[in-house]
């Protein structure tokens, strides 16, 4: 706990033999008297519970029919009423824009690993002109808000496709999905680079030069030796840059202002659709498309996932 | 450990080098250093609209936000959401994140996916859920309420300008607990379990321990999460406030950012919106240092 910086830090992974502090156990703790731990499972239970309610009386009523929302909202639906989803899927078009949801978010992880992890292996293991230039604007940019950014990225595109009007009249950039995971990629390099590269510093350097004595090129000894070893920082870059990517709503809303919308700017303008019209029975049904992939992959990554978040803190 | 990686820095180096930091510096420039400049450039100027034609304007901007009354009350609503939300979330991680890895609590890797769940979920999701929450006949509460007869109790949540901050401040709070909770435990995990041992033995209880030894340890935490709280929540408000109520009724639950995007996006006021987006900058950069100065002390170690 010797941190100084009061920047946000990026996520740091250590090797997997020490990713897991030696916090004590439950046996080695010192007793709780009684009182304080009956209260504080009941304050949980009940915290966990405001959590949880919320979430699935929406699943809940995804599945009832208009004249069931009127009522007793804690009522259970009659029957399944899978209208709700084919309502969404079809008229207010979730079917499509989850495939672009899919799309952007895999073109982004895509471009976002192919730039930064050369980048940070670089940056890593070489010393070159500018390195520590380049490591600190790096750095700058992990306090650039991409919220204050998006409107002057939008009429830059604006203009590149005003340049290309002669021979592209419709456009490419606006509107482009490729456009927008790129975008998504170059947004969260400052966080991938340093998330990576604080790995890559973890790995001791003797597997290189023994592959380099091999007669193997740089770029083999990259891609062969370090990619499978820096597995377990990159599928946290994964993780992380997943859910930014796949839960951004503002840069989509943005760039995409045509027919070829994501999942999060569709399931707004669903809500904004519903709150004149009362269709609940869509609005519930459009929410679950939106959140059921989140949360399978939180199921199935939760102990990487919450146990990064932790790193996220201080540990140098 | 701090050996060069001697045979690495052979013939042939710099092309690689550049090969593999060349498209990272591109989109880093491209896509962030230039559209960060932009924002304060652009601030200078009166640009309505894309087809027209950007004017230098100097200060203009600045001094018409000094008189926007809405701009005043989009600030004065996010200061209030970053004070009541930073310490509402704080304090309750702090304290929740104590009891879970002090006290004897059963599955708390249970409560503790429980809490997180809202962290993996978009702000759009959250503000969705919290529109049938807080919706007027059949959400969540007034159904309820209207459902046990206690209609007397129920609010129009998002359309009383007395509570509509609140509503907000409340969903905020709901999405970010979890959050934090983690953060916090995993910063008291690394304090040895030794010395809660000698101050039980001194007969220190759980209040005074918690006081004494986990607050100071996790104070550096503590500060670093602030900071990044600041940033963080002005983001959530937006996309909450946009969702929920889109600043309405009549401006009282207005943020600075939704400003900005209404005055760029829906007013084309381009040059004005980046004003709006440099003082909330210039806000959160000021913020940011203050909570940094006057939070600082000496580093403990264990």
């Amino acid at each position: 706990m010797t941190t100084t910086t009061s920047a946000p830090v990026p996520p740091i992974v250590t090797p997997p033999s020490s990713s897991v502090p030696p916090g004590p156990t439950s046996r080695q703790r010192v007793r709780r008297r009684r009182p304080v731990s009956w209260i504080s499972n009941l304050v949980l239970i009940l915290i966990s519970l405001m959590i949880l309610v919320p979430v699935l009386w929406v699943v809940m009523a995804s599945v009832k029919t208009k004249g069931e929302f009127y009522g007793n909202p804690w009522a259970l639906p009659e029957g399944l009423h899978w209208q709700n989803f084919a309502d969404a899927f079809v008229d207010a078009n979730m079917g499509p824009y989850l495939l672009n949801s899919l799309l952007v978010t895999v073109v982004g992880l895509c471009f976002v690993l192919i730039i930064a992890v050369p980048a940070a292996y670089a940056l890593a293991r070489f010393e070159f002109r500018g390195k520590s230039i380049l490591e600190t604007l790096l750095l700058a940019g992990l306090f650039i808000n991409v919220n204050y950014i998006v409107i002057p990225i939008f009429l830059m595109l604006l203009g590149w496709d005003k340049a290309l009007r002669t021979f592209m009249p419709s456009g490419f950039f606006i509107d482009n999905l490729f456009v927008l995971g790129l975008v998504y990629a170059a947004t969260s390099l400052p966080f991938t680079i340093y998330l990576l590269l604080a790995y890559f510093r973890t790995i001791p350097v003797s597997y290189e030069e023994a592959a380099t004595l091999d007669g193997a090129s740089r770029f083999r000894t990259m891609r062969t030796v370090m990619l499978p070893m820096a597995m377990p920082a990159i599928s946290t870059a994964i993780l992380f840059n997943f859910l930014s990517y796949w839960n951004d709503y503002i840069i989509s809303l943005s760039l995409i202002p045509g027919e070829n919308k994501t999942l999060q700017v569709g399931l707004l303008n669903l809500f904004q659709a519903q709150r004149a019209a009362a269709d609940y029975g869509r609005l519930y049904a459009g929410m679950v498309i939106v959140i059921i992939p989140v949360v399978i992959l939180y199921i199935i990554i939760q102990k990487r996932l919450l146990q990064n978040v932790g790193a996220g803190g201080l540990k140098e | 450990m701090a050996r060069r990686p001697v045979s690495l820095n052979t013939r042939g180096k710099n092309r690689f080098v550049l090969l593999c930091v060349a498209p990272a510096i591109i989109l880093y420039v491209l896509f962030m250093v230039v559209p960060t400049f932009d924002v304060f450039r652009m601030s200078l100027y009166n640009w309505t609209g894309v087809g027209g034609t950007p004017t230098f304007a100097g200060f203009d901007n600045f001094v018409a936000l000094a008189g926007d009354m809405q701009f005043v009350r989009a600030f004065q609503n996010t200061v209030f959401l970053l004070v009541v939300v930073s310490i509402v979330t704080m304090a309750g991680g702090l304290v929740l994140a104590g009891v879970m890895t002090q006290g004897k609590v059963r599955a708390s890797n249970l409560y503790r996916f429980v809490l997180y769940l809202p962290s993996v979920l978009s702000i759009v999701v959250v503000a969705a859920i919290f529109s049938a929450v807080y919706d007027q006949q059949n959400g969540l509460i007034n159904g309820s309420l209207n459902f046990l007869g206690l209609d007397s109790l129920s609010q129009v949540w998002l359309g009383d300008q007395k509570i509509i901050m609140y509503s907000i401040a409340f969903a905020m709070v709901w999405q970010s607990l979890g959050y934090y909770l983690v953060l916090y435990m995993s910063g008291m995990s690394n304090i040895p379990a030794e010395i809660y041992e000698a101050s039980a033995l001194d007969g220190a209880g759980p209040f005074r321990q918690f006081f004494d030894i986990t607050l100071p340890l996790v104070w550096e935490t503590l500060r670093t999460s602030l900071i990044f709280f600041i940033i963080s929540s002005i983001n959530l408000a937006f996309v909450l406030v946009r969702a929920l109520t889109g600043g309405g009724p009549d401006g009282s639950s207005e943020v600075l950012l939704d400003y900005m995007y209404k005055q760029a996006y829906t007013n084309s006021s381009y040059g004005y919106g980046m004003a709006i987006g440099t003082a909330i900058f210039l806000f959160s950069f000021l913020a940011a240092l203050i909570i940094s100065r006057a939070t600082k002390r000496e580093v403990l170690q264990f």
